[in-house]
């Protein structure tokens, strides 16, 4: 790329495949993808008096109020329960906020996506990313919470990225497919909201899944992907006694419908969004 | 219409032969539709309501387009709106995927099709010019690197951590064009660059574009101003609903441009009213005192607008208006055929020939020449509306205003008061 490489013999003819996801070089995606998430998060602290604090208050506003409609109201009886509350509320943010910012996020950046040539997946994984970098903050003020609340580090701690990984794909591929798909139906933005809020409460964030009875209701529950993911950090993270995922779901055999519809989902959203790429700048 | 080409006229008397530079970009057969729906479908309501009819338009915004670049050529792509030049831009920049056909190209490709576009205006400039580098596809740290550069010849060193929504529109003109500048993409692709800032950016602007057309860069340039693609282009192309019209000589282009659009003015529904062609502009043009023809005219000097008309069916009482709009729609000013000299009927196949001077008070900016015939002596009864028989540009220091009037001034500092 240097100018000293510029002899006529270095003038090949390559072929311009037109626009695509990922399409310019996997270096300037990632610069990209980096530059424009990292900018976008530094830009929501701008401006506002209290900065970071502002990310903090959402979460924390939702715990205390769900704390004492769940403690004073309801007073269940799970073990750690504020901070199981806590950290669940901020992992399922990471979700929540990602794949929300990420429906539209093509659309908004109409801009660029129409006068330029710009790989266009970085468009909803700048919108993930920049929940990720909030949730990663956020956590730091978690963990503090619970050690003061006097829960007792085990090793299992080490295996928290696991956790976020797994989170961290599924919002990925959630946020591909909305954000394809907002482009062609411009409701989808709209459903979403709602589908986010119904997810809240489909996913044990504000109960311990082993509140229900074996029931219809509770295998629904038990094929969201989520579900098993946030028992499983519940039992590594906040209680040790608590039961794994495998347990909470009853065998390994249980586990395969969320398993499954987890694969499907990152597959449909890499497959969508790749499929729709090259026909975005058209179709806004 | 078969494509003419010309190969040599006035690129190969600039001194250059570009048959001996490498291609640097080659379109073969390129092909684009679009797929409108009559009803958008834009939810899934619709989708639903409207699944089993479908109402589609098929728009072939280009059709088998071939052509040639060479290296360190300034290419021009003229054609009215909608005649698929901004498509096949976009097709160049890797913006729309083609239908058919490949495009090939060699060196690096700014990825930009019009000033300014990836700016964030919550971003300072330092920042900005970061991001836009990386667009370019330069690495972070080459891309900071570039800062100084851009600074420079934007003149902004000052405002480098100042947020780009705090800046003029003109300093955000400035800071894109000399991002666009200061990048070592070897291939430029220039949407209608010409018509963004104000005239003394339009003249650096000009600088730049007589440079780079020395220099080792591949400029396309999409344009309708002609005086432009006279100017800057060592060949151009007309593209017309889609197709290649013609490959060569700019000023060749240009004039097949301009008589394609007197052809298909009174007819096409787009932007003409006339349902029926009694009178068609078959030339319009501008003359220098010398009478030499010109597209652009300096500030002040007479106007010679001459145009040529021919009667396709008999006219009863025909009257003749011209009108000069500015770029903002205003009618600057304008004239019509005195009633003493108006003909009592037009017939068919009869030529008209008009030839004005005009005291030019226009102030510098582009004008479009726009036409009225009427007949029966009446103004509602309207034979032709062409609202762009011909485009200008007159050039010169700015003023405020639309129009420019000989002054004096005096300025005097009374003394006196309190002391």
């Amino acid at each position: 790329m240097s100018a000293e490489t510029q002899t006529p013999a270095a003038l090949e003819l390559r072929e311009v495949r037109g626009p695509s996801a990922t399409g310019g070089g996997r270096r300037r995606f990632f610069d990209l993808l980096w530059l424009i998430s990292a900018t976008e998060f530094k830009k929501s602290f701008h401006g506002t008096a209290f900065g970071y604090l502002w990310s903090l208050v959402r979460p924390l506003m939702l715990f205390a109020v769900l704390l004492v409609v769940f403690t004073r109201i309801f007073r269940f009886d799970v073990p750690n329960y504020p901070v199981l509350l806590l950290f669940n509320l901020v992992v399922f943010g990471l979700f929540q906020e990602g794949t929300g910012a990420a429906v539209s996020s093509v659309l908004a950046q109409e801009g660029i996506v129409r006068k330029t040539q710009f790989p266009r997946l970085v468009i909803p994984l700048s919108s993930v990313m920049v929940a990720l970098f909030t949730m990663a903050l956020n956590l730091i003020a978690v963990f503090i919470f619970i050690l003061a609340y006097g829960v007792e580090p085990t090793w299992t701690w080490l295996l928290l990225p696991v956790i976020l990984l797994l989170v961290f794909v599924l919002t990925c591929a959630v946020s591909l497919l909305l954000s394809a798909l907002n482009v062609r139906f411009r409701d989808v933005a709209i459903i979403w909201t709602v589908a986010a809020t119904v997810l809240l409460y489909a996913t044990p964030i504000i109960y311990p899944i082993d509140f229900l009875e074996p029931s219809f209701l509770k295998d629904v529950l038990l094929a969201n992907p989520l579900t098993l993911i946030f028992e499983q950090a519940r039992a590594w993270i906040i209680d040790p006694t608590a039961p794994s995922a495998v347990s909470v779901a009853g065998g390994w055999l249980n586990m395969l419908p969320a398993a499954a519809i987890y694969v499907v989902t990152c597959i449909l959203g890499v497959w969508v969004f790749n499929r729709e790429a090259p026909k975005i700048a058209e179709r806004l | 219409m078969a494509v003419e080409t010309s190969q040599d006229g006035p690129a190969a008397t600039r001194g250059r032969d570009f048959e001996a530079e490498p291609v640097v970009i080659e379109a073969r057969g390129v092909s684009k539709s679009f797929r409108l729906s009559v009803n958008k479908i834009n939810s899934l309501k619709e989708l639903v309501t409207t699944f089993s009819q479908s109402d589609y338009k098929e728009l072939r915004a280009l059709r088998d387009v071939s052509f040639d670049v060479h290296r360190g050529e300034f290419f021009g792509i003229v054609g009215r709106n909608g005649s698929g030049k901004s498509t096949l831009l976009k097709v160049l920049a890797s913006i729309y995927a083609a239908d058919a056909g490949t495009v090939r190209m060699a060196g690096r490709l700014a990825p930009f099709i019009e000033l300014g576009v990836g700016f964030n205006p919550e971003l300072t400039a330092r920042e900005n010019v970061e991001l836009n580098g990386v667009m370019m596809g330069l690495e972070r740290r080459e891309a900071r690197g570039r800062l100084g550069a851009v600074l420079e010849f934007a003149e902004l060193e000052e405002f480098v951590d100042m947020k780009l929504k705090n800046y003029s529109s003109g300093m955000l003109v400035r800071l894109a064009f000399s991002v666009m500048i200061q990048s070592d993409a070897e291939i430029l692709l220039i949407d209608e660059v010409l018509a963004v800032g104000d005239a003394a950016f339009q003249q650096k602007c000009a600088d730049v574009f007589h440079e780079m057309r020395d220099s080792e860069r591949t400029v396309i340039l999409v344009t309708h101003d002609m005086g432009a693609v006279e100017h800057y282009c060592h060949r151009a192309m007309l593209l017309h609903d889609g197709e290649v019209k013609a490959i060569g000589d700019p000023g060749e282009v240009a004039r097949k441009y301009l008589r394609l659009n007197f052809e298909s003015a009174p007819s096409s529904g787009d932007d003409s009213l006339g349902e029926v062609a009694d009178v068609v502009v078959e030339d319009a043009w501008l003359e220098d005192d010398a009478g030499e023809r010109v597209t652009n005219l300096e500030k002040g000097k007479d106007l010679h607008f001459c145009a040529e008309l021919e009667a396709k069916r008999d006219v009863e009482g025909p009257t003749f208006g011209f009108t000069f709009a500015n770029p903002d729609g205003v009618e600057v000013t304008g004239f019509g055929v005195p009633l003493g000299d108006l003909p009592e009927r037009v017939t068919a196949g009869q030529k008209l020939q008009i030839r004005t001077r005009i005291e030019n008070r226009l102030a510098p900016g582009r004008y479009v020449v726009r036409c009225w015939i009427h007949r029966h002596r009446n103004i509602s009864d309207i034979v032709l509306y062409s609202p762009h028989v011909l485009d200008f540009v007159v050039f010169g220091k700015d003023e405020p205003g639309v129009a420019f009037f000989e002054h004096e001034v005096r300025f005097d500092v009374k003394n006196g008061g309190e002391k």
